[in-house]
């Protein structure tokens, strides 16, 4: 189980204290989904950069599993059990994708497991293999390439930052499948950050983030009307419904 | 013949494919051929008046391997090896060079190689060529390579050259010529640390219509090294090339690149690029979530990179 209690994050600019996140709680089960949503520049990604050590909490307590992890670099978080997905992920010059994988998975990984890992997110995996992570790629494919990452390894916690930037509507399929099935196995705890539907509907507890602070949170039940019924006020987003977020075609 | 222990790991660390005391070879140590051998389509001969051999590659040789390994364990000792290739019309052959010092004294050690290709009409040729140093010496490892290279009409040089670690200071000067047709694959990889200095010289001459030239440099500078860079593509005719310098800068080493391109000819089209950079932030943090320190995510960037 994840906790976040008071989770905080200020940076100082020109001499003046600005708060980018402030008292966040929430808490994650073993095998759940939560999904974390809101408007662009609410502190979204923020959040789930402090969970993964990428940025330092300035206050705040994280707990994974009753241990305190707030102090832990990056790479201890990895080895807790967090993987992360970055949401703008960087080029390696040099590095194919197949070592990449590896890298990921901390062992050779076998071809047909690199295969089935670029399978799952809707990438024709032999031409792939052993093209390198560079510019040559597209952001779309650079994405999926990161989402393989985090799938090549089991974690305790998988963190995806919008997933779904990027990609495709086919490989976007192909990714909502792949988050259903490890929802189901239910061995992995799942927390996005996403604006899609789809994936907010998958979720089985949802978070709404705005303005740096918790704006609702509750299941996906007393959370998704608020988001989609387009009768409801919608006080979390200052907005009337929710179709900000529908593809159209799943929105009756 | 039995190599002793420091001469096996020198060549193990500059020949990749392995050393053999088989087929076409021909083993330097310490100034003098310690052993060779020739095989039914390359031969090597020993030259007259100077140092070093003369290799004849004929045109029945396809897909064979030729290896001419240098090796230095004396200190204090200055080798200068003319070498020159002479390959047949049609022949395909696969060229492992490469020098390694191992100095464990107080004295510079440095060698000089200068190697000539004369490469036959639709000829394909892959150069290999390592340089390394090692020992617990404080005397100096110096490596100033010359490689010259002519083609002819259709051929196909592929030169592929790495600096590993150890070298102190290196000058390398690379001349090429190329006919109609011909193509010219470089692949330059370099690592300096400490206060190692290298510059690399290279001037490619498109003279024949439709020739081709790829030259891709790669490198990291640590500690306090220092690398320039000087490729110059001349289109002298209807042409095809482009440069790419990309390096690694750490710590408080410094990076010269001077790509130079200089067209002649209205129909030649020559591209350069060049970018030095420190590690990407992004890219530490990224295979730092994959459980890596931040000394070991630097260290797969960089192998990745010279790779």
């Amino acid at each position: 189980m994840l906790e976040v209690r008071n989770l905080t994050y200020e940076v100082v600019e020109n001499g003046e204290k600005i708060t980018i996140v402030k008292d966040i709680n929430f808490a994650v089960g073993d095998g759940e989904m939560l999904v974390i949503t809101g408007p662009n520049g609410g502190g979204k990604s923020t959040v789930a950069k402090l969970l993964m050590g990428v940025l330092k909490a300035t206050g705040g307590e994280l707990l994974l599993d009753g241990e305190d992890i707030k102090d832990l670099s990056i790479d201890e978080r990895a080895k807790a059990g967090i993987g992360y997905a970055f949401q703008q992920p960087p080029t390696f010059k040099g590095m194919t994708i197949r070592r990449l994988l590896n890298l990921a998975a901390g062992e050779e990984l076998p071809e047909p497991v690199c295969c089935d890992l670029l399978s799952n997110v809707g990438m024709c995996a032999r031409e792939y293999l052993d093209r390198e992570v560079d510019a040559t790629l597209s952001g779309g494919e650079r994405k999926r390439v990161e989402i393989a990452t985090v799938l090549a390894k089991s974690h305790k916690i998988c963190i995806f930052d919008e997933p779904e930037a990027g990609i495709d509507l086919w490989s976007f399929s192909m990714l909502v499948k792949e988050f259903e099935k490890i929802h189901e196995r239910k061995k992995e705890t799942l927390l996005l950050i996403s604006h899609q539907e789809k994936i907010i509907r998958m979720a089985d507890r949802i978070l709404i983030i705005k303005d740096g602070g918790v704006s609702a949170c509750g299941s996906a039940e007393e959370i998704l009307p608020m988001l989609f019924d387009e009768d409801r006020e919608c006080s979390c987003m200052n907005r009337k419904g929710g179709r900000m977020y529908g593809t159209g075609c799943d929105n009756k | 013949m039995e190599l002793d222990a420091i001469t096996s790991n020198v060549l193990e660390a500059i020949d990749s494919g392995g050393f053999k005391q088989e087929g076409a070879y021909n083993l330097r140590y310490n100034g003098t051929a310690l052993c060779h051998g020739d095989s039914a389509h390359i031969k090597i001969k020993k030259k007259e008046g100077k140092s070093g051999i003369d290799v004849y590659i004929s045109r029945e040789a396809q897909g064979e391997q030729v290896h001419i390994p240098v090796v230095i364990s004396q200190s204090g000792m200055t080798d200068v090896v003319y070498n020159d290739f002479y390959i047949e019309e049609g022949a395909d052959v696969v060229i492992v060079a490469g020098c390694g010092i191992h100095n464990s004294g107080c004295n510079e050690t440095r060698h000089d190689g200068v190697h000539a290709f004369h490469v036959g009409r639709n000829a394909k040729v892959v150069y290999e060529e390592k340089h390394y140093g090692e020992g617990e010496g404080t005397g100096e490892n110096i490596l100033n390579p010359v490689t010259e290279i002519d083609l002819e009409e259709g051929a196909v040089f592929t030169l592929n050259t790495a600096q590993i670690r150890g070298v102190d200071s290196t000058e390398r000067r690379t001349d090429v010529d190329m006919g109609p047709g011909s193509r010219l694959y470089v692949v330059e990889k370099l690592m300096t640390h400490d206060a190692q200095t290298a510059v690399s010289n290279m001037e490619v001459r498109m003279n024949g219509a439709g020739s081709s030239a790829q030259i891709v440099s790669r490198s990291v500078a640590k500690g306090k090294s220092r690398q320039t860079f000087h490729p110059n593509a001349v289109g002298n005719a209807l042409c095809k090339a482009h440069i790419q310098c990309d390096s690694i800068i750490m710590d408080e080493a410094q990076v010269c690149s001077i790509p130079e391109i200089d067209a002649r000819d209205i129909d030649a089209q020559i591209i350069h690029e060049a970018a030095i950079g420190r590690i990407n932030t992004e890219q530490l943090l990224k295979l730092r979530s994959f459980g890596m320190s931040e000394e070991e995510a630097e260290n797969v960037i960089i192998d990745n990179f010279l790779r």
